[in-house]
């Protein structure tokens, strides 16, 4: 499935991770929306999101669906970045038994996947752990 | 570090959950002052009974095509029913153009039903179609719209491969901030499991028991696909499809089809023969599309809010229940589920399974029809065959399953990880 045209519209989120930011109560949105579901308001200012967060929960993918059949396994995540904002991303760059909930990552610009049918290769973000 | 952290994250756990109950209640509060418009509203709507059931075995029915599979069921219904006509119809189904490459599932139904002409309309909800459609069809007779009207359910998953299978079901999340990801469904779950038991100690062998448990009611379903038993050595041992959900914690992937036939409870009791079963409740709610939007990643707020509205329109609660035919896609699923329906309390959904609180027997025993897990899951069709289990236990035609003295039963069925969810409440009389 062609999603190039998609993949060119999202590139403020996934190259920037850029957000919507409420101007009436500061709810910050990722993605941005065009009405804010804590208060309604339709005014937001684009902000950029902190690039740090910790893991809320996580799992190991071994059976991938298509598009990712040749990457499985791997780790993916739902991580609350500073601020609140959380997210699903990929988890990067070290064994796949040693994430744990509550681990503190860092948001990286990384190749996400090749796309089938328009040969382009999709990039985005990941996160890796903080060594500390 | 680790103890620490995990104290402080649980704080924070403690209070997101205290907002969310805030949110809930507030919600709950709005409902209730609209109550009495909305009593008045139900009072001028009618009785609706449920007069006919349908469904065949499933299974992987590769000599057959969607239509026969949706066809086969629905006569079933309109010959259980004894009706000579319909007058209007539903049909639940997630996703038949990515499987098989077909939409305009209203007109392709009606027609090959020998009933083209009358309205009929594709319901779309992810895994919850059937349930939603079984909605519409409530409402259209309880509205005086229709008096006949029949309510399917269609999957056929197993044209495709395993990889294009798992692909178009992870559509029922958000495409653009999930699947972008890598995440498939047993992903998100699993994702929802890990943080069930880092919240409440939940244990890996607590959600084999609710396999085991939904495969032993599913051994005396004779319309299961898979009606076998498990052990939890066997659950445990299975092939890991992502952390720390095994390929026996999922529900499989199934060709099948249910229906079933609704009329006003008036009509019924002139013409039918078959033991009285009502809807008496129905709900139906949404969440975020995305798991990572949820303040409580393990608190399914649509099945909340879904089965108080139901419970409220029926005017009983979990405790007046016999049974439950819940939404097990997954073992950790029917965690969640019996937490948010408030048939136990919040982070105690795995005892239940251990206890046999949920069993055949037990309390208030879950998906005795072996649900998702054993019975197969052909997403569109699964609401629909959930009401027909609870119809057939409130009939008493449950056979070896059959719990003794059954009079009110419930239904849920929800969509991607409960981003949308129906629910509805039946009666013996
Ligand atoms: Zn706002």
């Amino acid at each position: 499935m062609s999603t190039s045209a998609r993949y060119w519209r999202e590139i403020p989120q996934r190259y920037r991770l850029e957000a919507g930011k409420c101007k009436k109560c500061s709810r910050i949105a990722f993605p941005p929306r065009l009405v804010c579901p804590s208060c309604s308001s339709r005014e937001f200012e684009t902000v950029r999101l902190p690039d740090t967060g910790t893991v809320l929960t996580y799992t190991v993918i071994r059976v991938a669906p298509t598009p990712f059949s040749d990457e499985a396994p791997y780790a993916v995540a739902v991580v609350e970045l500073k601020g609140g904002t959380r997210l699903t991303a990929q988890i990067a760059d070290c064994p796949l038994d040693s994430i744990k909930i509550g681990q503190n990552v860092k948001v990286e610009f990384r190749r996400i996947r090749d796309e089938g049918q328009a040969g382009i290769i999709c990039y985005g973000y990941k996160c890796v752990p903080i060594v500390s | 570090m680790r103890s620490e952290l995990q104290e402080s994250d649980k704080g924070d756990s403690h209070r997101r959950h205290q907002r969310g109950r805030l949110k809930r209640k507030r919600c709950i509060e709005a409902f209730e002052k609209n109550y009495e418009a909305i009593l008045s509203r139900e009072e001028s709507m009618r009785d609706v009974a449920v007069i006919g059931v349908g469904m065949n075995r499933w299974g992987e029915l590769w000599e057959k095509s969607m239509r026969d599979i949706f066809v086969e069921a629905a006569l079933a219904a309109i010959d259980d029913a004894g009706v000579d006509h319909i007058e209007s119809m539903y049909v639940g189904c997630m996703t038949s153009g990515l499987f098989v490459g077909q939409e305009h599932l209203g007109s392709l139904m009606a027609d090959y039903l020998g009933v083209a002409s009358i309205p009929a309309t594709r319901v779309e909800s992810a895994c919850a179609s059937g349930g939603v459609a079984l909605r519409l069809g409530f409402l259209e007779v309880a509205s005086g719209m229709s008096d006949i009207v029949l309510v399917g359910g269609v999957e056929k998953m197993t044209d495709v491969s395993g990889g294009e299978a798992t692909y178009a079901l992870s559509t029922a999340a958000d495409q653009e901030y999930e699947d972008y990801q890598g995440i498939t469904f047993p992903g998100l779950y699993a994702m929802m499991a890990h943080r069930h038991m880092y919240d409440y100690g939940t244990t890996r062998e607590q959600l084999a028991q609710v396999a085991v448990k939904n495969h032993q009611h599913g051994s005396m379903n004779p319309l299961a696909q898979y009606p076998f038993k498990v052990t939890v050595e066997a659950v445990l041992n299975s092939v890991l499809v992502a952390d720390p959900l095994r390929i026996l914690d999922c529900s499989p992937i199934t060709d099948g089809a249910a229906a079933v036939i609704l009329c006003p409870v008036e009509m019924a009791r002139k013409m039918s023969t078959k033991p009285m079963v009502q809807i008496i409740g129905s709900g139906q709610a949404t969440d975020t599309i995305a798991l990572h939007s949820r303040k409580d990643l393990t608190w399914l707020s649509a099945t909340a809010m879904a089965s108080e509205r139901a419970f409220q329109m029926a005017g009983v609660g979990p405790s007046d229940l016999q049974l439950a035919e819940v939404h097990d896609c997954f073992t950790i699923a029917e965690i969640c589920v019996i937490e948010a329906l408030g048939l136990v309390e919040k982070g105690q959904g795995g005892k239940a399974a251990e206890s046999g609180l949920t069993a055949l027997g037990g309390k208030i025993p879950v998906n005795t029809s072996g649900g998702l897990k054993a019975k197969g899951h052909p997403v569109g069709a699964t609401g629909v065959a959930q009401a027909i289990e609870i119809v057939k236990q409130l009939r008493g035609d449950a056979g070896e399953r059959q719990v003794e003295g059954a009079r009110l039963g419930l239904s849920q069925n929800m969509g991607g990880t409960g981003g949308s969810t129906a629910v509805h409440i039946f009666r013996r009389g």
